[in-house]
């Protein structure tokens, strides 16, 4: 039987996934920001499980206002990367220093 | 039967998917296996009952979100091996952290149980009479139609944000300025000269 804790535990592997991928491509901005739609996939993972573990759809809702952050963040990332891409000639995130923060 | 039998087969290739989007050589090859992974979380959400939301992920993150996430990747004429550089020193560091956290959220899922009086307190019941995007949809439009204006407000920022961030106008292209023409007028625009008869300008 398919339980709540499956999902979770579905969920759990694919936000490390996403974590692990940040480590690994530290130079690659593209990358990163896939590694962060899949974290935020998972965390979506986690509330539909949750809405449908407990027959309450406020976790539905949330999973709704969650997918248009993540549209928006991946749209506004992507422009801001063009841009710098536009300005530097390279995406390497480990030459961002410009500002010395 | 089946249900079991489509949960593994939807989360196995989910987060095989997953696992090939940070470890593929090609980020073209990295947005395709992002695409696989998003078909079977919304297979997932299938299994769950959220049709709506499954569909919304197809629409949203396949239609919109990967196409442009593989736009960029084919725009920008980026040396991708120089990137892949220190791929190798970053690995142990980050297989321990990521392990060490999958260990600890699956042994916090394994252990861990809903309350039993938690059902009976849920604030948006799900109804078995209706289907699962009218039921979104009653709750959505009424008790959070505000958060449901916020969604919309942050994609309206979004949307202006990746316009005037990528937006610029070339110095020597010509183009239409409607105030300019507006404010043309006799003055500026027709030069008289005296004209003696018989003799050209």
């Amino acid at each position: 039987m398919i339980g709540l804790t499956h999902y979770l535990t579905v969920a759990a592997i694919i936000f490390t996934v996403g974590i692990f991928g940040i480590f690994l491509n530290r130079k690659n901005v593209i990358i990163i920001m896939m590694s962060i739609e899949l974290m935020l996939l998972a965390v979506n993972i986690n509330l539909v499980a949750f809405s449908s573990a407990l027959h309450d759809l406020v976790g539905q809702v949330f999973a709704l206002l969650i997918l248009t952050v993540a549209a928006g963040e991946a749209a506004i990332g992507l422009a801001i990367l063009v841009t710098y891409f536009r300005n530097r000639g390279t995406i390497a995130v480990e030459d961002i220093n410009l500002m010395k923060g | 039967m089946a249900i079991p039998f489509f949960f593994y087969l939807f989360s196995i290739l989910a987060v095989a998917s997953a696992v090939l989007v940070v470890t593929a050589r090609n980020p073209v090859h990295s947005v395709l296996f992002l695409i696989l992974c998003f078909f079977n979380a919304a297979g997932l959400f299938v299994l769950l009952g959220a049709e709506f939301l499954a569909m919304i992920l197809i629409v949203v993150y396949v239609g919109a979100v990967a196409v442009l996430f593989l736009f960029v990747v084919m725009m920008l004429d980026v040396d991708f091996v120089e990137l892949r550089e220190g791929f190798l020193n970053y690995l142990p560091i980050g297989a321990v952290i990521g392990l060490i956290l999958m260990v600890e959220l699956i042994l916090l899922y394994a252990t861990w149980h809903i309350a039993p009086d938690l059902i009976a307190h849920v604030s948006s019941p799900q109804s078995d009479s209706v289907t699962n995007t009218q039921a979104i949809g009653l709750v959505l439009y009424t008790k959070y139609v505000f958060w449901f204006q916020t969604a919309g407000l942050i994609l309206l920022v979004a949307m202006i944000g990746a316009i005037v961030l990528t937006m610029r106008h070339k110095p020597n292209v010509k183009r239409q300025v409607i105030a300019d023409q507006v404010a043309r007028g006799p003055a500026t625009s027709i030069e008289i000269r005296e004209v003696k008869s018989g003799e050209g300008i």
